[in-house]
């Protein structure tokens, strides 16, 4: 489709404002995944990113209690800003990685995301839909020790298992127990096992904007990013900044120079946002909605037949196999139509013949009898004749012997 | 983007709210949201309802200040049909992919009963479409081009009097399946008072009719005075041109008239500005969402409860949508069974009722056949009978011809030998 010219303003050019409009009226979700071992300052630095107390006396955080097992916690708060309502959920994970035996550690996390998109799709399937509220995880920041060697199995096994499901965001923490150098080496290490292994972290999408695409560059170039968070303020040259004490000196949160918090919390809040739960709602969500889906429709189906249905809905799915279906039977049905129309017609035939055989044996009867008749008839006739003759002979004979014995009679003067 | 439905939140539920210490960033939100929507454009998509030559087609061009394709339509079409063209506009950084479907025929048939039928139709159908896409297994609704009707501009004819009865049978009909913008065209034919009573009576009869036209929103207090101003001015009285007049030093869009020229941009003129307003300037976003949110999902509701599926179980126990699906299938398959089945035992009673006929048959014909063989018998023994009557009669005359002959020789003999005797004495 051609671009066409317009000839003055029409005021279309207004629709971005009304969508802004709209979009502050209802307001802006977000859920945040931390998942970490204990200690890694997990709970710093989401206070240190939403500069709040997220977790504080009366609400103390997972870190403040005891756990066996790893635990899926989720504290949601109310957040605003230059009119702007945020409802943020943060996800924690307590006991992550904490037990001798870590094997499926990862699992509860994996339960939990995927039941977040389960709920999601429930919704989103009902037949009374009402506003649905977006709990899937939008982002998970997975938190390295900072060691300096490379990541260790269960990092692997975790990003490995959740990159698909999630967008991972790996994060060096305490960060300011490495130097620059340390760090360096370190984040290539990490990089080039997060490639060897395949590892899908969070990508930025492409931009055409040439101070974006400089921008995303820079931040490509330090990931995994290296973070420091911290609850307390403290004054460095007359300015207060979040930081830790040291003897030494004070490790800043936001100077870019002493870590990358600053280039985590613009990218992660002030730019990627909604592009996080672009991702999330466009290929995660939908990642794990066509595999439920289809494992439900596939059921029972022989899977050959099913390659070219994924993408038909369930319901013109079943539509498509209803016509099969009412084609199968008109098949069926004319088909035993002609079986039967055969045999009756066989049937038909058989008795016709047999009945055609019995008439001619019966007609042959007939004339065999007829024949009979009339032989009897001819030899009574004959007989008659025979007799009629004979009996004709004899009266002359009769006749003769009278006439013989009257002339006798008369010769003997019988007669007088 | 915006307008999916699924980010409306429920603010609150469950969060308490916490101060910030300082400035997080999240403020920025909306313009995310914003330069996304921008990259991936906007599209709207109008429907125009109206008898043939009350200006629809001008209307458009003089809307988005361009002149779209077209010839003028005839008055002799068979049926009402619906004629869609998509256009790519650009303003400022903002692409828009502009949809216009007109009514074609629509008010020139006789019988215009069924005229709005098509109309439905066509909304229903672009529904239909976005509702299998959302159904589908593999989708991607999010590069999908949303083809549903965000906005119907009903042009009332300049009668001055009523509606007529098929613009209210119409509208009624569509009320609930796309938003209602009724406007009165080429109402430069209409003087001032005429026109305020027109309007009335319009909206009068629009009221008691139970037609819900579309409302301009106003719930957000940036826009619900305006909204609020416009809705009392509703139905808009517009006048549409492409031909520019010279106006003090100025060329602007009018109609010339021996007795004047009418400015389409003046607003003493008519209310084609507030239609702009409204339409584009203001509430683009709301029809959208108003469709998506409203009149998508009545139609999906129906649509979902027509095919049987239902949110709870007889025991109120939410359905997973797992279950429901497993459910329905399973309901399916053993349904198309039963059909099968069905079938196959009725032609079992067909071949049994054949069979008993056929052996009913066969049992007849061999019944008469022993009839017959009967008879047969029966006239085979008379036969024999008489065979044997004429035997005893042959034999009882044999007997007593030979009883004769016997005598008749012994006689001839005694005859015979007197004769042989006579014959011996004549000879001596």
């Amino acid at each position: 489709l051609a671009l066409r010219n317009l000839e003055g303003y029409v005021g279309f050019a207004n629709l971005p404002n009304q969508v802004y409009r709209k979009s502050v009226k209802r307001g802006f979700e977000f859920t945040l995944m931390v998942v970490g071992e204990s200690g890694l300052g997990k709970s710093t630095l989401i206070n240190s990113l939403f500069l709040t107390d997220l977790y504080s006396k009366d609400y103390p955080g997972p870190s403040q209690r005891i756990k066996k097992t790893v635990q899926v916690e989720q504290s949601k708060v109310l957040v605003k800003e230059g009119g702007v309502q945020l409802t943020l959920t943060i996800v924690d994970t307590p006991g992550f990685g904490d037990a001798v035996d870590n094997s499926n550690c990862w699992q509860p996390v994996i339960n939990y995301i995927d039941s977040k998109c389960e709920d999601f799709l429930n919704a989103e399937s009902r037949v009374n839909r009402r506003l649905m509220p977006d709990n899937r995880v939008h982002c998970c920041l997975y938190f390295i020790a900072p060691s300096g060697h490379g990541l260790k199995p269960l990092d692997i096994e975790f990003m490995k298992r959740l990159h698909d499901k999630v967008n991972v965001i790996p994060l060096i923490a305490k960060a300011d127990t490495l130097t620059p150098e340390e760090c360096q080496l370190f984040k290539k290490q990490i990089m080039k096992e997060i490639q060897e292994h395949k590892i899908k972290i969070y990508e930025f999408p492409d931009t055409e904007d040439d101070e974006d695409s400089k921008l995303i560059r820079k931040i490509k170039e330090r990931m995994p990013l290296a973070v420091v968070g911290s609850n307390v303020v403290i004054e460095v040259n007359g300015r207060k900044v979040r930081g830790r004490q040291y003897p030494w000196g004070v490790a800043e949160v936001e100077n870019g120079e002493h870590c990358d918090f600053t280039v985590l919390r613009n990218m992660l809040i002030r730019t990627h946002m909604q592009d996080l739960k672009d991702v999330t709602n466009n290929v995660h969500y939908e990642n794990y909605r066509s595999k439920k889906l289809a494992a439900v429709t596939c059921n029972g189906v022989d899977t050959s037949k099913t390659k070219g249905q994924l993408t038909k809905s369930p319901l013109a799915q079943m539509e498509e196999e209803r016509r099969e279906h009412v084609m199968k039977m008109k098949k069926m049905e004319t088909e035993m139509e002609q079986v039967f129309e055969m045999k009756v017609k066989e049937k038909k035939q058989k008795l016709k013949d047999s009945e055609a055989e019995l008439e001619r044996r019966h007609e042959q009867m007939k004339r065999n009898l007829e024949a009979q008749y009339k032989e009897l008839e001819e030899k009574r006739r004959v007989f008659e004749e025979e007799k009629a003759n004979w009996e004709a002979q004899q009266r002359i004979l009769e006749q003769q012997k009278l006439d013989a014995t009257m002339e006798k009679n008369k010769k003997k003067g019988k007669i007088f | 983007l915006a307008a999916e439905g699924y980010e409306a939140v429920c603010p609150g539920e469950g969060a308490r709210a916490v101060p910030l210490s300082g400035h997080v960033g999240f403020d920025s939100m909306p313009d995310q949201l914003v330069n996304k929507s921008v990259n991936h454009g906007f599209c709207f998509n109008i429907l125009c309802v109206g008898e043939t030559g009350l200006g629809k087609s001008t209307l458009m061009d003089t809307l988005f200040n361009t002149k779209f394709e077209g010839e003028p339509t005839q008055h002799n079409q068979p049926g009402v049909q619906l004629k869609s063209n998509t256009y790519e506009l650009q303003e400022s950084n903002v692409r828009l992919k502009l949809t216009v479907v007109n009514t074609v025929g629509f008010g020139d048939q006789i019988n215009k009963e069924d005229s709005y039928k098509s109309i439905v139709e066509f909304i229903d159908a672009q529904f239909e479409a976005y509702l299998q896409e959302e159904l589908k297994i593999k989708r991607t609704l999010h590069s999908y081009h949303d083809t549903r009707i965000h906005a119907c501009l009903y042009f009332i004819a300049p009668t001055g009097h009523s509606l007529k009865s098929l613009d209210l049978v119409t509208m009624k009909k569509l009320d609930s399946k796309v938003n209602i913008i009724p406007i009165i065209a080429k109402s430069d034919a209409i003087s001032k008072s005429e026109l305020t009573k027109f309007k009335i009576k319009i909206t009068s009869e629009l009221v008691s009719n139970g037609v819900q036209i579309y409302q301009f929103p106003t719930d957000d207090e940036t826009v619900a005075e305006i909204n609020s101003t416009m809705n009392g001015h509703l139905p808009f009285a517009v006048v549409g041109s492409t031909e520019e007049v010279k106006i003090g030093n100025k060329m602007v869009k009018a109609r010339q008239y021996p007795w004047g020229t009418v400015q389409v941009e003046n607003e003493n003129h008519c209310d084609f500005v507030k239609l702009r307003e409204m339409l584009i300037r203001v509430n683009m976003e709301d029809l959208r969402e108003q469709t998506h949110t409203r009149h998508y999902e009545l139609y999906r509701r129906c649509k979902l409860e027509e095919m049987g599926f239902k949110d709870t179980d007889p025991d109120s126990k939410p359905f997973s949508l797992q279950e429901t699906y497993e459910a329905k299938r399973n309901e399916f398959m053993s349904e198309l069974q039963k059909k099968e089945e069905e079938m196959r035992q009725m032609f079992v009673q067909r071949v049994k009722e054949k069979e008993a006929e056929l052996k009913e048959a066969e049992k007849e014909l061999h019944e008469k056949f022993d009839r017959l063989k009967k008879l047969h018998q029966d006239e085979k023994k008379k036969l024999e009978d008489k065979k044997k009557a004429l035997d005893d009669e042959l034999n009882m005359f044999k007997q007593k011809k030979t009883a004769a002959e016997l005598l008749q020789n012994q006689a001839q003999q005694a005859g015979g030998s007197t004769t042989l005797k006579r014959d011996k004495e004549r000879k001596k």
